[in-house]
């Protein structure tokens, strides 16, 4: 990093106090590529998120009803008797038992297909699938097994979401690993501005002293270095979104490949894409607040 | 009539020490009075430009005391530095211009520093290029002027603001006798303004060429005072009707040894 870099001047607020800027410096490089990486890292965590919440909305009212016995009559009584009661049950929208050939249909990759097979005699529970108006609590939970235990003594009832519960714990892992990386881009972005603007302190101390002994305050000074930095982290930043968009529309298309449910659901919402915008703007003043307190801490040092 | 109390410099036995060496002034005590033309004088080494250093502001001192403006310039707060810095003028020896300006933008300078609107700045700034020679060279970088023009810029970069007081060091060491005796009138002129001027010079033509300058001459980091008006406190107080510290400077010349080489 050459020490011109973070140096300029304007014609208005303090004119032509330091030489122009030189964009051609690697400040602006650096922070495109910390922005990019931000970007991507940003939009990996939204779009994490985004899975979880909707993976979470579907199952959240979810339960399913197992009716575990082996007895084909009195399991098939047992089915009855609990669809009846829980439809009956406040709060429950849709009860509805799992047919037997979706049941096939579910069981046919493991047990095969062949002429002749029959699944009729294995011990396969019923299913019911329920469907509540609010979240399945461990709560709500027990008050149907208690609704349901009277007529189906072999019903068991879980919560679909709680299925998904080490799904969601390593997505919000994921998640900490997007903010973590974040936050080590932008102690990055800090120390790149840093040591970019020492170097132009250093560059350009005689005349910081000059402008200092002809009645320039600290803050005259600081704000030539901030308006550079603005200037090259603006540049760098247009640029690191830019290729950080792109990186994000390739890996999308490569997710919706998958076909998978949950990837689906990890698309960008609108509110996203202005958060991702607004990040490059976030750079800038990262690096404006930087050049601003390095430069006005050096300058305290001189008298 | 300029009063005793209305002093704009007063050091009262300043010290100043770099390092752990010895002292590079001792027991400095002079008062400056406004409008008044003092010429500093002394050997090569004998701390003229320490002591300029500590009178615009470059350097703290190691001990005594100094008073600028009626406050106490070594307590002075570092937020209220450039406050004081703009009601001075000081003309480097080694005239520091900032080389990526040009000539109009260097004098420019002191005014932008203190916010004055560009539409005020040009005219004034032209004069003053004018009136020191280098109006066809406004445009022109520090790099392609000669010595005497960069002394020149100097020269006005430290006058355009009209400061309280002019400090220069050596002003008209690469210029003609004829811009110095030139820039010597500016300086006298300034003077009438109100302007506190302090010279340092080898020069003993140049002294003689300013009536009723005084000597601050320095020899091995002490002060004397061939004109007897520099004490503090003062020797006496002015009668009425006549401006203080005006011992006769032309007399003191005769017969002191000033330390200096005659150019």
């Amino acid at each position: 990093m050459n020490g011109t870099g973070l140096i300029g001047g304007s014609r208005r607020g303090e004119p032509g106090l330091l030489p122009d800027p030189r964009l051609g410096s690697p400040m602006p490089w650096v922070i495109a590529i910390v922005i990019a990486l931000t970007v991507i890292a940003a939009a990996s965590g939204l779009g994490l998120r985004n899975a979880a919440a909707r993976a979470s909305a579907d199952l959240n009212g979810g339960v399913t009803v197992q009716i575990v016995t082996a007895a084909p009559t009195d399991r098939n009584h047992q089915a009855d008797a609990a669809l009846a009661t829980l439809t009956r049950f406040p709060g429950v929208v849709e009860a509805r038992r799992v047919a037997q050939d979706q049941l096939d249909t579910l069981l046919e990759p493991w047990l095969g297909t062949r002429p002749g097979d029959t699944i009729d005699d294995l011990p396969i529970p019923a299913l019911i699938d329920v469907r509540l108006d609010t979240p399945a609590t461990p709560e709500r939970i027990g008050a149907l097994l208690g609704a349901i235990a009277r007529v189906a003594p072999a019903a068991r009832v879980d919560g679909e979401a709680a299925w998904l519960t080490p799904v969601f714990h390593a997505i919000a892992t994921l998640q900490w690993l997007a903010g973590g990386l974040i936050a080590l881009l932008a102690m990055a972005t800090i120390a790149a501005v840093v040591l970019a603007a020492r170097n132009a302190l250093a560059g350009h101390r005689e005349t910081i002293e000059i402008v200092h002994m002809l009645g320039g305050t600290d803050a005259q000074i600081a704000r030539v270095f901030q308006r550079t930095a603005a200037m090259e982290a603006a540049a760098g930043g247009i640029i690191g979104l830019f290729a950080g968009i792109v990186a994000i529309v390739a890996l999308s298309r490569q997710f919706s490949a998958l076909g998978s449910g949950m990837v689906g659901g990890a698309m960008l919402a609108w509110t996203d894409w202005v958060v991702i915008a607004l990040i490059p703007a976030g750079g800038v003043g990262l690096a404006v607040l930087t050049a601003r307190l390095t430069v006005l801490s050096a300058l305290r040092r001189m008298l | 009539m300029t009063e005793p109390d209305a002093e704009i410099v007063q050091f009262d036995n300043v010290g100043l020490r770099y390092g752990t060496g010895k002292e590079a002034l001792t027991d400095i005590s002079f008062t400056l009075y406004p409008g008044r033309f003092y010429f500093l004088t002394g050997a090569s080494g004998a701390g003229k430009t320490s002591l300029l250093k500590l009178l615009y502001l470059a350097q703290r001192p190691s001990r005594g005391l100094i008073r600028m403006f009626g406050t106490d310039a070594i307590t002075l707060p570092r937020e209220r530095l450039p406050g004081f810095r703009r009601r001075l003028g000081v003309v480097f020896q080694d005239f520091r211009l900032v080389q990526h300006l040009s000539a109009f933008d260097n004098v420019a300078l002191p005014l932008r520093v203190a916010g004055v609107a560009e539409r005020e700045i040009t005219k004034p700034v032209d004069e003053m290029l004018d009136w020191v020679g280098l109006a066809d060279r406004r445009d022109a970088r520090p790099a392609t002027l000669s010595g005497g023009e960069q002394q020149r810029v100097a020269i006005a970069r430290a006058v355009i603001a009209r400061p309280d007081m002019l400090v220069a060091d050596e002003p008209t060491g690469n210029v003609d006798p004829e811009m110095a005796l030139k820039l010597l009138r500016l300086f006298e002129s300034l003077g009438r303004l109100g302007t506190t001027v302090v010279v340092a010079t080898h020069d003993v033509h140049l002294i003689r060429k300013v009536p009723d300058s005084l000597i601050m001459r320095l020899d091995k980091g002490r002060l004397s005072d061939p004109t007897g008006a520099l004490r503090y406190p003062p020797r006496r107080s002015p009668p009425a009707g006549e401006p203080p510290l005006s011992a006769a400077p032309r007399d003191a010349l005769d017969g002191q040894p000033l330390g200096f080489s005659p150019a």
